[in-house]
């Protein structure tokens, strides 16, 4: 036990060390472009977000982040090398060097972005904890959920998070406390509690491994805010702004209307409008400000899409995840997903 | 009278044999020597008859009967037993991991090859033994060029490695290492110059006392942070080293316990004879305390192989990374979770037990003395 303190002692000594010794953080863009390849870190494998298909190849809307930012900076979106992260090794990879960008489903908080020294450089997915309850039960909202069982993970955030929403909503509820998220998610299948809560991005794909999925449904709030997005090491300013310039770019993407589709045929000539010209080059020369070429934009959008089609694509309600937009919608469409002007 | 003289009458001949009784020999003999020689053991085999007629026809049908054995993702597994229609296009990925398709021959050969030199390593009476041998020492780099490449070869990086061949590759490795490591560690620990016994103490206890996972994690993580980012070790090599020390730790203790069943005797005898200590130690202790640690050498050799599992905390996913990663593929997420860790562990199991095997045999033949 001694050792295992001193092992985590020194591993927080070494983040120090290298924190202490390492402020200039020499320019990641060019460390990319000399090695020819961006080292991205993923997920060990997370339904929707980041998996394999039949070749081997890794897929999922974690992954799309990374292929549009591997298009942008140098052109190809296939010039990755994925490390695979878990929760514990994440941030030390991130630290040292081992990667260049995280894109590993990572809630964007205030110790994360001060203490641990990285840099958030957006959202691209709104989570936060949700309910999923039997149809049966004749209650449409979280709110009317007064006298049931509710199976829960014990010493997560989720529990603290529910003890908070009942109380400001007036709810009296059981708790059915149970060790880990799969256990609850069995308890919950036999009955043993009539709801069931944990991330709403997490219960999506739960209910979709039902074999009676229609006789649940997931209700409509939401309880906790868990804005995951990708993040940088701290101190590289140029390499966060071409890391929040490429998500800013698929989500105003969406916004004007370019797509995968007609990327390349709106970049051929310049438009109507504008801002379509400034983002993908053929007006202005915002790609030179970022240390880019000017098509770095279509290159990330020709990767995989923009923010609707990758949402779509991996995790939409076509898909077996069967999320639907909610928050993550643009703003003009009722969500929160909102990119600054390109201009 | 009549009677008297019968009871006296002697025999000329020897009776011709008789066969044992029905109750002793065949099915019914041994059924009642091994199943029913007590109540406690009628009781038992009745227990465990029932147990198995509740459990083993159900498997059946799950795993086979019921099961699906066609299909392009989850949604195509119907019927309620398992869901096999994975392993078509899977299988390799769960053999290989993303090693790349067009030189899955490298793999092939290497794990053909693999079985001459096992083979001439563990059996005596064997054809060209002396050649053999040789070939078995040189295994190692011939494999190792297979795998990653040169001479001529394409390179394929570490990263590639995976599914049950990275498992075999870590666990191969780490057993061939972890044994000669362990015998001079035990040798260490009980030699008469100070420095040795406590360098060798030091280390035995700290990679002894530290959780496995831990010391990997600071293998991946704390060298990265103190080494520049060109001299970087690749990752696979660090966690070989790793679980090898990990397991030279546990095997010294074991080799350990064999040298001191050897008697004060033996020592003096040979050195009574001349022997210098290394002689001493080759020709008549080590021989006599290896057999004796085989158990323990073996045991040793199953939870290191078991080990190489945690190779998925460097991102390499060996066939239990494979099993778990395509229970997250939303194609098949909720439909394969028991059949891809059944596959596993019927992997896992074939290596252990032969594993076990081999040590019963070996500790049978060189059951010389100590009757």
């Amino acid at each position: 036990m001694r050792l295992k303190i001193l092992a985590h002692a020194a591993v927080v000594t070494g983040m120090l060390v290298m924190v202490g010794t390492a402020p200039s953080q020499s320019a990641t863009l060019d460390d990319v472009r000399a090695a020819g390849e961006l080292k991205c870190g993923i997920n060990t494998g997370l339904a929707g977000f980041a998996h394999t298909d039949d070749q081997g190849n890794w897929t999922g809307f974690d992954v799309a982040y990374c292929r549009a930012l591997a298009a942008a900076v140098l052109g190809d979106s296939s010039k990755i090398k994925f490390v695979h992260l878990t929760g514990k090794t994440r941030f030390p990879a991130l630290q040292s060097g081992e990667i260049d960008v995280l894109s590993r489903n990572t809630t964007w908080t205030l110790s994360r972005d001060v203490d641990l020294g990285f840099t958030f450089i957006g959202v691209n997915y709104y989570d936060g904890q949700g309910f999923i309850g039997r149809k049966s039960l004749g209650v449409m909202s979280a709110k009317e959920l007064s006298g049931a069982s509710i199976c829960i993970q014990t010493g997560t955030t989720t529990e603290l998070n529910l003890a908070d929403f009942a109380r400001t909503n007036n709810i009296d509820y059981e708790p059915v406390p149970i060790e880990t998220n799969a256990e609850a998610r069995a308890a919950y299948e036999a009955e043993r509690c009539d709801v069931y809560t944990t991330d709403a991005s997490g219960l999506a794909a739960t209910k979709a491994t039902f074999e009676d999925a229609d006789q649940h449904m997931v209700y409509p709030e939401i309880v906790s805010k868990e804005p995951l997005g990708p993040l940088v090491r701290q101190g590289d300013d140029q390499w966060a702004d071409i890391a929040r310039w490429v998500l800013n770019a698929l989500i105003i993407a969406e916004e004007l209307g370019v797509t995968q589709a007609n990327v390349e045929e709106m970049a051929a000539g310049k438009t109507d409008n504008p801002e379509v010209n400034r983002m993908l080059g053929t007006e202005g020369s915002y790609g030179e400000m970022l240390g880019l070429d000017a098509r770095w934009a279509v290159q990330a959008i020709a990767a995989e899409g923009n923010y609707a089609e990758i949402f779509d694509r991996y995790i939409g309600p076509d898909t077996k995840l069967g999320l639907g937009r909610g928050l993550n919608a643009l703003y003009k469409d009722g969500g929160i997903l909102y990119a600054p002007p390109f201009r | 009278m009549s009677d008297e003289r019968a009871f006296y009458r002697s025999q000329a001949e020897m009776l011709p044999p008789r066969p044992a009784p029905a109750a002793t020999v065949g099915v019914v003999g041994w059924m009642r020597a091994n199943l029913f020689s007590s109540y406690l053991n009628i009781a038992l085999t009745l227990m465990s008859a029932g147990l198995l007629w509740v459990a083993v026809p159900p498997f059946l049908d799950w795993a086979l009967f019921g099961a699906d054995f066609s299909g392009a993702t989850g949604a195509d597994c119907t019927g309620d037993g398992a869901c096999w229609a994975w392993l078509d296009q899977r299988i390799e990925q769960f053999l290989y991991g993303f090693y790349p398709a067009e030189s899955y021959w490298r793999v092939n050969l290497a794990v053909i090859l693999l079985v001459p030199a096992l083979a001439y390593l563990l059996f005596d009476n064997l054809p060209y033994a002396r050649y053999g041998r040789f070939f078995s020492v040189a295994y190692p780099v011939i494999a190792a060029v297979l795998l990653v490449g040169g001479f001529g070869l394409e390179s394929v990086t570490t990263d590639k490695f995976g599914g049950f061949m990275l498992n075999l590759v870590a666990g191969l490795a780490g057993i061939v290492l972890s044994l000669p490591i362990g015998i001079l560690l035990a040798l260490g620990r009980r030699s008469r110059l100070p420095v040795v016994r406590i360098l060798c103490v030091v280390f035995i206890e700290i990679f002894r006392g530290v959780p496995l996972i831990t010391l990997l994690f600071v293998a991946i993580v704390i060298l990265q942070l103190f080494l520049p980012p060109e001299v970087s070790l690749d990752q696979l090599i660090r966690v070989m080293i790793m679980i090898t020390l990990f397991a030279s730790a546990y095997m010294a203790e074991v080799i350990r316990g064999g040298l001191q069943a050897i008697s004060q005797g033996q020592y003096e005898a040979s050195q009574a004879m001349g022997l210098g200590y290394w002689q001493m130690m080759r020709l008549v202790v080590l021989p006599q305390a290896l057999k004796i640690s085989i158990p323990g050498i073996v045991n040793t050799f199953i939870g290191l192989f078991k080990d190489t599992t945690l190779v998925i905390i460097i991102g390499l996913f060996d066939i239990l990374g494979q099993a778990r990663l395509l229970q997250t593929n939303p194609e098949w997420i909720g439909e394969v979770d028991h059949e891809t860790f059944l596959l596993a562990a019927v992997f896992f199991f074939v290596i252990c037990f032969s594993m076990s095997r081999y040590s019963i045999n070996l500790e049978k033949s060189l059951d010389t003395g100590r009757q």
